[in-house]
Formats: C-alpha cells, structure tokens, sequence
C-alpha cells in the first residue's frame, strides 16, 4: 500500500506520544540492526542492476510475510507502506528524515532505494542504505528491552527469507567496520535542559564517552544538539551480545536521568524566578511570534516541555510538545501547508501553526 | 625532531595520504589531535570519522612505502583496492573481510576492542560462502566484459552464473 504523506503529516508517530516509561525525559528508544544480502556486492561496489535486483528481492520478501500476517507490528490497522525513496521529491525525502523514519544518507543517495514503514511508525526497515537493509524500531520513552525483542522477532522472520552475509569469527558483516559483529545500533533519546543550563553536559559527556558511549544531537550523526536533545548509543558492536550492548545503553539511563532531575530541582530551589521566567517567555514567545526559525523554535520547546514538566505551565501536554518539535521542521510545514514554502515563508508559517497549536481554545487576534 | 606546526617536540609521526600518495607527517601530542579529526564542515559525515580511525591506526609503525605496497592490493571477488576503501571507508564485498583480514585487524581492535563476534548467529548459517563469492565475482567479470564489449566472454559467464543461482 503506497503512503499518503500529505495525511501522515497530520498524525505523529507512536514514539511521540510520550506514552512510555519515563517519557518527561526518555523522548524515545531506538534499536537498528545492519544486515547484508550474501550474494551481492555492498552498496558501495553495486551497479545500478544490483541494486535493483536487491530492492526487488528484498520488497517480494517482506511483502510475502506481511501478507501471512508475520510481522508483528503489521496489524490491519497497522498497514505496512511500501514507500519508494529514489522516486520521491526532495521534500518528501526531507520529511521522512524529519520523521525519522530515513536517514539522511538515505535520503541523499542514488538508485534504486526504499524503505517498509508500519503504520504507527514503530518499525522501519530501510533498503539499500548504507547496508542492504537497515532494520529500525523505535518506541515511546525507555523501552529498550520490548524494542530489541521486536526487532529480533523481525531479523529472525528476514533471515528465513534471505541469506545475511555472515563471518564464523566476525559475525554479521557490514559495509563498514563500525558496525560489523552484532551490526546493532542502540540509542536512546534524551531531553536534558537543565544539565545545558547547569553547565554539567560537557562532564556528561565526558563520561559517556570514556565508556565507549556516543552522543550525537537530534538529527543523528555529528548533528548539533538542537533543543536540548541529546542520543546516547552503543560504539561497539563486535565482541559483546546484543543483550550486552542494550545493558550497556540502558544502564546509564537512570543515572542520566538523576542527574537531570538533580539539575531541575537544584534550579527551582536556587533560582525559580529566573527558571519560571524563561520558560513563561519562551511559551510567551511560541505563541505569538508572526514569524520564526527552526532555530528558536527548538530551543523555546526545549525551554516550554521542561517548564510543562516542572508543573509550570499547565495549559499544554507534554505530547503536543513532542509533536511540535517534528511538526515545524521545514519539509512539514510544506505538506502541512500543501505546498512550497521559502525559508521566509516557512518561518511565517511556523509561527502560525505554533500559534494554532499552542493557544488552543483561546481566542487569537488576528489568527483564524 | 620538533613538530612541524609547533615548536614543541614532534611526537606521533603519521603517515598521511595527499592524493594518493603518502607523506610522513611530524606533530606533537596536540597538533596531532587536531590533525586526525575531522574539519568541522566534514564532521556530519561518516567517512572522515572512519578516515580518522584509519589514519591514527596506520600511523602505528608503518612506514610509507608498506602502507602504499598495501594500498595497492585488490580483492578478487569486487576488485575494491585497500586505497579505496581507505578512502572511501566503506568496503566492497562479504569477502573484502577474509581478503584484507590482516589490514583489519587492527582497525576492529581499535574500534571494537574485540576481533570474535560473541552475539547472535543466524538460524541457517551464512549459506554456502564460497559460492556466494564467485557469484559476486562473477557478475563483476561480466559487467567488464560488456563494458569492453568482450560479448562472447559475458555470455559464457552469465551461463555460469545461470547455473550457479540454479544450483543453489
């Protein structure tokens, strides 16, 4: 079933909806697996013809196992899309990346490409990535363990299907050899504004990477950290169990998370006027600005879904705030809007909608 | 020997790769730091990540006429040069890991700290490997035999790879 963007634009993905363990500050935990077809070439050494020949294999297989009713998440509410990457307009390429559901490697390639979505945007499996198939599912706050069983049941019902290039000593191989062994990604999302305010992330940071930790910003690889968003994820994938690697993840979550929660108390006994100050004006700001940058917008969220979770604000949910974060990134205000929007544009129209979104049930001047 | 941006004493002496050709490079502690990590602009890519890694591992004992004998060295099944994946960071083919098993070995320990895979194994093994191989090999033969327009040698090894995918 091919996918209507313009009607997914208007819903959010199941990750958003804050419904998980944790979620005031966990945002989403994301497992990925790399795997290879044996019998071809890695993407790097493919012809156009063998990418192809691996896009058509691999859609006849996932398509004979959703249509026996295999794929776990593939419930008749939960139609699986079959969405053809090389095929689509920039902007609907820049959607997805925004959605999270491709990477932007993905989005930028040549050829024959694609990527299998579910319906409630748990699980994604993208083909012809950077590996021939990059199998990702993510759910809402800190749920590793019920993330990494999916996904398995996913690889497990694949490898039926396919043969996966395989090493006895070096375990599944990848194209390249970051992630070759396990081929497994294990990240976890996290909003931690207080450690930006306290000036404690650097130290955090630190620490994360002295035990082989990653952290990147929002939008994945050597990204920024935009909004106070920051991803933790496993290094290695060679040498240790995929059960391992998760621990390794998820173990530091909880001290991530006290010391978050220490920040945030720390800053309402020590300083609570000027803390309700800058989340009152950043809400101030998000709702009646006329025009506005993903830039500010990012970081007045950040400010806003701390302040809503603190208590200090009360008139908007923690869910409407994680949606605003992916709703008012460039390509989905244009299918939002329905058209082609300009960087000025975009910034009018972000605004608008924030406005929409954030004044709900109060009556705006000059807003219809 | 004093660094050659610096004037403190040089102590990591890199072999660093200028279009192709190698140039041993003398820095200290410091200099060298911010010579193997990536330019800011390049720093939302993988590759320069993986060409760091790369260079901090070749810049261990080689000297550069071992690294450009092993640049050049080819696997037989995608014909991907260890240049190339050098360059590139991404590798060609299952068997580039058997082929250049010995370059990459260090690379994995500097990158994993491990060289054996502890984790899952697939239900049905990795199939027949050996097989595989030749078929990547062979579809890469065919396609330069058409592209040099050799068509009688692409016939006879499609027949092969024919029988190949038949047997399997």
């Amino acid at each position: 079933m091919p996918l209507d963007l313009e009607s997914m634009a208007n819903h959010c993905g199941e990750w958003l909806r804050a419904s998980g363990p944790e979620s005031d500050i966990v945002i989403s935990s994301r497992v990925r697996l790399a795997r290879n077809l044996t019998d071809f070439p890695f993407i790097a050494r493919t012809t156009e013809a063998d990418r192809e020949q691996i896009e058509q294999i691999l859609h006849a297989r996932i398509d004979a196992l959703r249509a026996a009713g295999k794929l776990p998440s593939a419930k008749p509410e939960n139609e699986l899309h079959y969405v053809d990457v090389g095929g689509l307009e920039e902007v609907d390429r820049q959607f997805l990346v925004e959605r999270q559901l491709i990477s932007r490697e993905h989005a930028d390639a040549d050829g024959a490409r694609a990527v299998v979505i579910d319906g409630g945007e748990r699980f994604s499996v993208m083909i012809n990535e950077e590996d021939h198939l990059r199998i990702q599912v993510m759910h809402s706050g800190l749920d590793l363990e019920a993330a990494w069983k999916e996904i398995n049941e996913i690889d497990d019902l694949l490898e039926e299907q396919v043969t996966y290039a395989w090493n006895d000593r070096l375990g599944y191989l990848t194209a390249c050899p970051t992630n070759v062994g396990t081929g497994i990604r294990v990240s976890v999302m996290l909003h931690l504004p207080a450690l930006v305010i306290t000036r404690q992330i650097d130290k955090v940071f630190r620490s994360l990477q002295k035990i082989n930790l990653a952290v990147r910003g929002l939008y994945g690889e050597g990204s920024q950290a935009m909004g106070d968003f920051y991803q933790i994820s496993n290094q290695v994938t060679l040498g240790m169990t995929e059960e391992e690697l998760l621990a390794k993840v998820a173990d530091v979550v909880p001290v991530l998370l006290e010391y978050e929660r220490q920040a945030r108390d720390f800053l309402i006994k020590e300083s609570q006027e000027t803390l309700h100050d800058r989340v009152s004006r950043a809400f101030g700001i998000l709702r009646t600005a006329q025009t506005i940058s993903s830039e500010e917008t990012l970081h007045l969220l950040s400010s806003v879904r701390m302040g809503v979770n603190l208590g200090l604000i009360g008139d908007v949910e923690i869910p409407t705030v994680n949606k605003l974060f992916v709703h008012t990134q460039p390509a989905h205000l244009q299918k939002l809007a329905g058209m082609e929007l300009d960087q000025s544009d975009r910034n009018i129209e972000r605004a608008s909608y924030l406005r929409r979104h954030l004044n709900a049930g109060k009556a705006e001047p000059g807003d219809n | 020997m004093q660094c050659q941006k610096c004037d403190k004493p040089a102590t990591f002496h890199i072999t660093d790769l200028v279009d192709g050709e190698p140039k041993e490079v003398h820095l200290c502690e410091v200099c060298a730091k911010d010579f193997l990590s990536p330019l800011a602009e390049e720093a939302d890519q993988v590759v320069p990540e993986m060409a760091g890694l790369l260079a901090q591992q070749l810049a261990i004992g080689q000297t550069a006429e071992e690294l450009a004998e092993l640049d050049q060295r080819v696997c037989p099944v995608c014909g991907i040069s260890f240049l190339e994946f050098r360059k590139q960071g991404r590798l060609g083919c299952p068997h580039d890991y058997v082929h250049f098993a010995k370059e990459l070995e260090p690379l994995l320990v500097n990158i994993h700290g491990e060289t054996q895979h502890v984790g899952k194994t697939p239900a049905r093994g990795g199939g027949n490997a050996e097989q595989q191989t030749q078929l990547i090999r062979l579809r890469r033969e065919m396609k330069e035999a058409v592209a040099k327009e050799e068509y009688e040698r692409a016939s006879e090894l499609r027949d092969e790879i024919k029988e190949i995918e038949g047997a399997s």
